[in-house]
């Protein structure tokens, strides 16, 4: 079984971000870590391969300038076998559905049973990738995962709704999303750190796998949202609770 | 253009967001909804009543809708030359909507706040890195796909008719359209509902734990008429339900009067409950962000604060 796993590399999220002033896109670093999110998808991943045994292997496919490729080596030493990077000057600030588009071309030209991706990405947030590229790779999707089990060619899912969850189940080739409760994912271990040093990480263009990049949408104002005032911070000694009673009294609750 | 409304049923009902979304985009012109559920009388004249004027009706029975109801959307959009077409942030309401994308070479706007057609330009506004900075983008093309946060818009009833339904036929998608829901779970909780609550008591992993370490956040919202709400990280450790969580992946609350307790105040969850009128803190570390937001802050132990605020209202 062939598993490919949807990652993205992120400036760190522990260092404030940054808009280049001419694009109003985020600056994009050399250095740029594995999006937290994606490591659950990555566990899901390793996972499946370890219960399927060898005939199960663990691709990440991941468009982003490649850099220093410190996050997708994150994602190796956790134990991925191999990586494919899209990486073009044309795709800067691409939108979600060229970034499916790429994913889509780059899956298909490699082979896959299982697509795994997170719900949604710690910088852009859109989360609807996963179900575009679901779309273009014409499978089912099972989103929202929060717990996954296999069954033979089957995988079934406990998917997270408004107002709980649903058993949801599709036959292979399909896709995956998961929520960040769906499994612990694994630190990586001093092996697994250096081996990842030598794992194949194969680089593509926009040309190798014919996808032309369009972009339907404009940037045309970025400004300041006004910070909300912080109040009264008090010590507890002990009497912080009269502070609480006398601000739901003056709001009326109480 | 017509304005389309996606709808997934809850309950019986219209999703809230379709009721938000309907209520925005009324004054537009023509606006029409896909229904996506078992359906019935009362739940096509509320979506009427918030101005459709045209349900189409498609029920999906077993199968996981999305791939479905992206196809019968794109069928019914077919041909006009432009559209905008309006979802949630829920997760169907995010699967039709990428999916549709796909299919139809639309892009997709997310996490609106506000959608502003205007000409023949459709501006949308969201708000990036933690509502901290707000964008405008606008659509360079006719068909344009707004995914918008919950709560961006009010649902208001206008004066509306009951609306024309038409039956949608469910189409054949192949082995996309093959997933199926083979169970249904509702995870109740008790009290008023959380994105209506006037009072909402928020718990984080600062609560220590689940059941008699979190009691105190479920004795003080039943002693306030409040609802429970939490923190990703309390959801995901499998302390209270999905239903509760609050923040960009979960609910947006707007009560008179939001209580963190035990909560550091990572941007996602301010996203969900900055716009309270007054923010209540309690946490331990004087530097927890959540302070920043707070109207009052208490900086000591939850285990402390709570009970003796319990014991005050109790004894009221
Ligand atoms: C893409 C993405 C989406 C996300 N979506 C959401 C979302 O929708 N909602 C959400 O909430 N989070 C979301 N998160 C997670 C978010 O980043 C934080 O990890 C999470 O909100 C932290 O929850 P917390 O405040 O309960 O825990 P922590 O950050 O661990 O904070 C616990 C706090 O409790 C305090 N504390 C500990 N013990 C005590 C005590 N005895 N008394 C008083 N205070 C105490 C600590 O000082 C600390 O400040 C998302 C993250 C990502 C990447
Ligand atoms: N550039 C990318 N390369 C690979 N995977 C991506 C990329 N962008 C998004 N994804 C996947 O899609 C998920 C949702 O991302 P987003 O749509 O940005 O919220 C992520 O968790 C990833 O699994």
């Amino acid at each position: 079984m062939k598993i490919a796993v949807c990652v993205k590399q992120i400036p760190d999220p522990a260092t404030p971000y940054e808009l280049d002033p001419g694009t109003n896109f985020v600056a994009r670093p050399d250095d740029q870590v594995l999006d937290d999110t994606d490591r659950y998808g990555v566990e899901v991943g390793l996972q499946l391969v370890e219960e399927i045994g060898e005939d199960a292997t663990l691709t990440l496919v991941s468009m982003s300038p490649s850099g220093t490729l410190q996050g997708i080596r994150q994602a190796l030493a956790m134990g991925a076998d191999r990586a494919i990077i899209i990486d073009d000057g044309s795709l800067r600030g691409a939108d979600a559905l060229t970034t499916a588009k790429v994913l889509a071309a780059a899956l298909k030209e490699d082979g896959f049973d299982l697509v795994i991706a997170g719900t949604e990405s710690t910088d852009g947030y859109a989360g609807v990738m996963p179900q575009q590229l679901a779309e273009l790779l014409d499978v089912p999707s099972l989103s929202f995962a929060r717990k996954v089990e296999r069954d033979g060619d089957k995988i079934r899912v406990e998917r997270q709704t408004q107002a709980g969850y649903n058993v949801v189940e599709a036959s292979l080739p399909a896709l995956l999303t998961v929520t960040s409760g769906v499994v612990e994912p694994r630190y990586p271990n001093f092996k697994g750190i250096m081996q990842a040093k030598k794992k194949p990480v194969e680089t593509k263009t926009c040309a190798d796998l014919g996808v032309e990049p369009v972009s339907q949408q404009i940037i045309q104002s970025v400004e300041p949202i006004p910070a909300r005032q912080a109040g009264e911070i008090v010590e507890d000694e002990g009497e912080g609770y009269l502070k609480i009673v006398a601000k739901l009294e003056e709001a009326k609750v109480i | 253009m017509t304005t389309w409304v996606f709808c997934e049923e809850v309950d019986g009902a219209p999703s809230s967001s379709s009721l938000e979304l309907l209520s925005k985009a009324r004054g537009w012109g023509d606006t029409a909804v896909l229904y996506v559920g078992v359906g019935n009388d009362a739940a096509f004249a509320a979506l009427g009543a918030h101005g459709a004027s045209t349900v189409h009706h498609l029920d999906t029975g077993d199968a996981l809708p999305a791939p479905l109801a992206a196809a019968a959307l794109a069928n019914l959009v077919e041909g006009a030359s432009s559209d905008l077409l309006l979802f949630g942030m829920g997760s169907t309401e995010r699967d039709v909507a990428g999916r549709l994308s796909a299919r139809t070479g639309s892009p997709v706007l997310s996490n609106a706040t506000d959608i502003d057609p205007t000409g023949d330009q459709v501006i949308v506004t969201n708000e990036i890195l933690g509502g901290t900075t707000k964008v405008m983008t606008a659509a360079t093309t006719g068909r344009v796909i707004v995914v918008a946060r919950p709560k961006a818009f009010s649902a208001e009833r206008g004066d509306g008719g009951s609306p024309e339904v038409v039956a949608v036929e469910v189409p054949d998608v192949g082995h996309a359209g093959s997933a199926v829901v083979l169970e249904r779970h509702v995870e109740e909780s008790d009290g008023p509902d959380l994105e209506a609550a006037s009072i909402v008591i928020g718990g984080g992993r600062g609560m220590g734990g689940a059941d008699d370490k979190w009691e105190s956040v479920t004795k003080l919202a039943g002693l306030l008429g409040g609802a429970v709400g939490a923190t990703r990280a309390v959801v995901d450790a499998g302390w209270v339900p999905y239903s509760l969580q609050i923040g960009q992946t979960g609910k947006t609350v707007k009560p008179d009067v939001y209580i963190a307790c035990g909560i550091s105040g990572a941007m996602q969850h301010l996203v969900g409950m900055k716009d309270s009128s007054t923010i209540i803190a309690i946490n331990k570390d004087a530097e927890a962000p959540i302070f920043s937001v707070a109207d009052l802050g208490i900086v000591g132990d939850v285990h402390k604060v709570m009970p003796a605020l319990i014991s005050a209202l109790e004894a009221r």
